[in-house]
């Protein structure tokens, strides 16, 4: 045993990984031992339990020796293990998504007056942080590793560093996703979490951007693949996105509580800069890799056009980051930052239909497998939301629509077309590409998928056009006036009015919900019992020709 | 430039990305720190007293974001649902902002003075006893669990080291201070509504034996919107119109 150690060569992962879940141990005990709150206690207990339990596994994956997968051509285990996470968090968020729909629906079916973690307010940030963080998270992380993988034909780098990146990404979805239910929450929309997870998700986060890139110095392809530009897009600018947002002062190092280092007005721009970008690269550029693998691979067809790949990559990016000032329209922030936001707004509607057009248009050729291929038809249809949700953004940015749209259920609606329709669509198709070709088997039933793809698709429209009639009748029922001149509604006849929408809501995410869970069923028996796969799954990626 | 060069050298494709990104953050929001107006000077701002602070944390733990927007906009009708519309200064010393992007209940900006301690009281313990169609959870529990206010001082240390202009006398005095504020006829009072301007002194969870959640969470609630005098405050002013 020890001479096997010691003819192991020394490894800069096999260094600091074990000492990064030390230091994570030994700060999380000190936390549970010394912390004068009682939720901070608790989270430092849930720290300490996964920097243990990832240790243990640590040390039974690599003490003495070395895992199969470091030695095979590419590095799947990890990418399996981000499936399971994803579809374990996604039923879990979206199940969450449906309690606050029924919450809003019949406050009275959820009375619970002394228990505080109950409450919609606590509940919706572990809904969204669910489905966005953890959900899609997953989603990117895992498929990342897969495509950048296949496409750069390297085994991913850093030896065990992809899989700190999965343990410690989850485990940070756990500690945020504990703390808004004992009530810690910066309540910075879509960056809840407190500055201590804020640092944890940093270290986590500057390896796996230290996992993409190393994996693609060491290609043996050429060029980086287009995929990899949206991933790295979106892994960098998250990083500064993330960090930039989350500057704030905590009140002490064994308290959660933290003061965010901007006020008022700069604060309200920095984080919609934040939210708005969570949304074009944590929620647009990520999956935009993904429908530049999965697509063009299960269609069999090369990426329509390499030029708009181009093109619309680099205008993407750079007009995103723009676009944060349409969340606070007619607000105290300055005219200029206004105008800005929404010009800016609406100029990236052309980006984003560049990528619609070079992902419907791949297709070129194949359209008659939309027939017969139920997964590749879930990929296809997730675009078409894509354009769909980003022409209506654009719509929603001008002043005169926003100040109706401001502050009502239409932009609910909008997110969750976007949400339900693209983010949710496009790696469900993903998905249901990857098991069978990671654990080598075919997929258990394309019957389920069909259904699948059917109830969702009825969920999504439900949910989405519910949400259009109770945004715009909201937005028009408060800036009503009567022949006096006075303004006709009082507040809550317009909570009233949402009532029956509110309904018809929560059945369109409980349908969403129920087709997930068919797919997990489609799932778990491919794994479990599906035939072998029929030929060998090839290796060569999709590669757009390069331009004379 | 030939982007296949770009394509074979990773290296210089994140600096690319790094570059591109950072122009739309650093056009517009770095000016807003400097530009001048961004957050114009007005009169009655002055920074949370602490048992205002600790309702605004509760606010903030909560997530009365969710549903609440704390932002009037500028028009008609929210002004006259609401009151005038929010400026730039009410929210200088929020860490964070609390503006919201929902309003699945009403606007809070300027909920202070509009109802009474009694029916806020009423309304988080049980939101439906009041307002019969409410959809709004209940907050029961923040009546039966005292306030914990150890720390409070760290807290407006920590407010000062991000930019409130806490005094030293305000931060040493902070613990007396909250207690002041719950009750009228304590020593602390005076001294305290001298640190305070306009800050409302009085037992607000009708529990005067004790200091709850409640207390905290409804002095913040009063508080809202209230510190600029909208009768001497004129938007056309020639300093509010830079």
């Amino acid at each position: 045993m020890q001479a096997d150690v010691a003819q192991t060569p020394w490894r800069f992962d096999h260094f600091f990984i074990p000492l990064v879940l030390f230091l994570g141990f030994a700060a999380a005990l000190f936390e549970a031992a010394r912390s004068p709150e009682a939720p901070m206690v608790a989270q430092g207990w849930i720290f300490a339990i996964c920097m243990g339990l990832t240790g243990i596994w640590y040390m039974w994956m690599y003490a003495g020796r070395t895992p199969a997968d470091e030695t095979r051509t590419y590095a799947d285990g990890v990418v399996k293990a981000g499936v399971i996470a994803a579809m374990f968090w996604g039923i879990a968020g979206m199940l969450v998504g449906v309690i606050i729909a029924l919450q809003l629906s019949f406050p009275n079916l959820f009375y619970l007056p002394n228990e505080a973690w109950t409450n919609f307010g606590r509940l919706r940030p572990l809904h969204t942080s669910a489905v966005i963080f953890a959900f899609g998270g997953n989603v990117l992380i895992a498929t990342s590793f897969y495509v950048v993988q296949r496409t750069c034909r390297a085994h991913l780098f850093g030896g065990s560093l992809p899989w700190f990146v999965m343990w410690g990404y989850n485990t940070f979805i756990i500690l945020a996703g504990t703390g808004y239910l004992l009530g810690i929450s910066q309540s910075r929309e879509y960056a809840e979490p407190e500055w201590y997870a804020d640092i944890w998700l940093t270290i986590v986060w500057v390896c796996y951007l230290a996992v993409f890139l190393g994996t693609l110095i060491k290609r043996k392809e050429p060029h980086i693949y287009v995929a990899n530009w949206f991933y790295l897009a979106f892994i960098i600018t998250i990083a500064i996105l993330h960090v930039v947002n989350n500057l704030a002062m905590p009140i002490s190092l064994l308290q959660s509580k933290s003061y965010s280092l901007f006020s008022g007005v700069q604060d309200a721009l920095t984080q919609w800069w934040y939210g708005h970008n969570a949304v074009g690269f944590f929620l647009t550029a990520g999956f935009l890799g993904i429908m530049y693998y999965f697509i063009p691979k299960r269609a069999e067809r090369p990426v329509y056009s390499y030029r708009l790949s181009i093109i619309h990559f680099w205008s993407l990016i750079f007009i995103y980051i723009w676009a944060g000032p349409h969340h606070l329209l007619y607000t105290a922030l300055p005219e200029w930052a206004q105008t800005l936001g929404m010009t800016f707004s609406i100029i990236l509607w052309m980006p984003s239909w560049g990528g619609m057009i070079n992902g419907l248009m791949t297709l070129s050729g194949a359209w008659d497998k939309l027939r017969t291929d139920p997964v590749l038809r879930m990929l296809v249809v997730s675009v078409a939301f894509y354009g769909m949700s980003t022409f209506e953004g654009p719509v929603m940015s001008i002043k005169a629509v926003n100040a109706l749209s401001h502050y009502t259920n239409w932009t609910i609606g909008h997110v969750h077309s976007g949400a339900l329709g693209w983010v949710g669509y496009v790696s469900f198709g993903a998905i249901y590409c990857l098991v069978p070709w990671l654990w080598k088997k075919q997929l258990y039933s394309n019957a389920l998928v069909e259904w699948h793809f059917w109830i969702s698709t009825l969920g999504i429209v439900l949910y989405i056009t519910s949400m259009w009639v109770a945004g715009i009748m909201q937005g028009l029922m408060w800036r009503a006036y009567n022949d006096f001149g006075f303004l006709e509604y009082a507040f809550i006849e317009v909570v009233e009015a949402m009532h029956p929408y509110y309904i018809i809501r929560a059945v369109g995410g409980l349908l969403y919900l129920g087709g997930a869970l068919l797919m997990v069923f489609n799932l778990w028996k491919t794994v479990r019992s599906g035939a072998p796969a029929a030929a060998p799954i090839a290796v060569v990626p999709a590669v757009a020709a390069e331009a004379a | 430039m030939n982007h296949g060069w770009l394509e074979k050298n990773s290296f210089f494709m994140l600096i690319g990305i790094i570059l591109v990104v950072a122009v739309g953050g650093a056009v517009e929001i770095a000016p807003l720190f400097w530009v001048h107006g961004t957050v114009e000077k007005i009169d009655g701002m002055r920074p949370y007293t602490p048992l205002e602070l600790k309702g605004r944390n509760i606010y903030v733990r909560e997530g009365c974001y969710t549903c609440h927007s704390q932002q009037v906009r500028t028009l008609r009708d929210e002004v006259e649902r609401y009151g005038h519309y929010s400026l730039a200064a009410e929210s200088m010393y929020d860490h964070p902002f609390q503006w919201g992007s929902g309003r699945t209940g009403p606007d809070l900006a300027r909920v202070g003075g509009k109802y009474s301690d009694e029916w806020h009281r009423a309304h988080l313990v049980d939101p439906r006893s009041v307002v019969p169609e409410s959809i709004m959870p209940p907050y029961k529990f923040l009546f039966s669990k005292a306030l914990d206010y150890r720390d409070v001082g760290q807290m407006l240390t920590a407010n000062r080291m991000v930019g409130v202009p806490y005094s030293e006398d305000q931060i040493t005095r902070a613990k007396e201070d909250l207690e002041a504020q719950t009750d009228p006829n304590s020593e602390g009072a005076d001294d305290f509504r001298k640190r305070y301007a306009k800050a409302d002194v009085r037992d607000f969870d009708g529990e005067p034996s004790r200091i709850t959640e409640g207390d905290a969470l409804i002095a913040y609630m009063q508080m809202l919107g209230t510190l600029v005098d909208f009768k001497t405050y004129r938007a056309q002013a020639p300093e509010h119109r830079r």
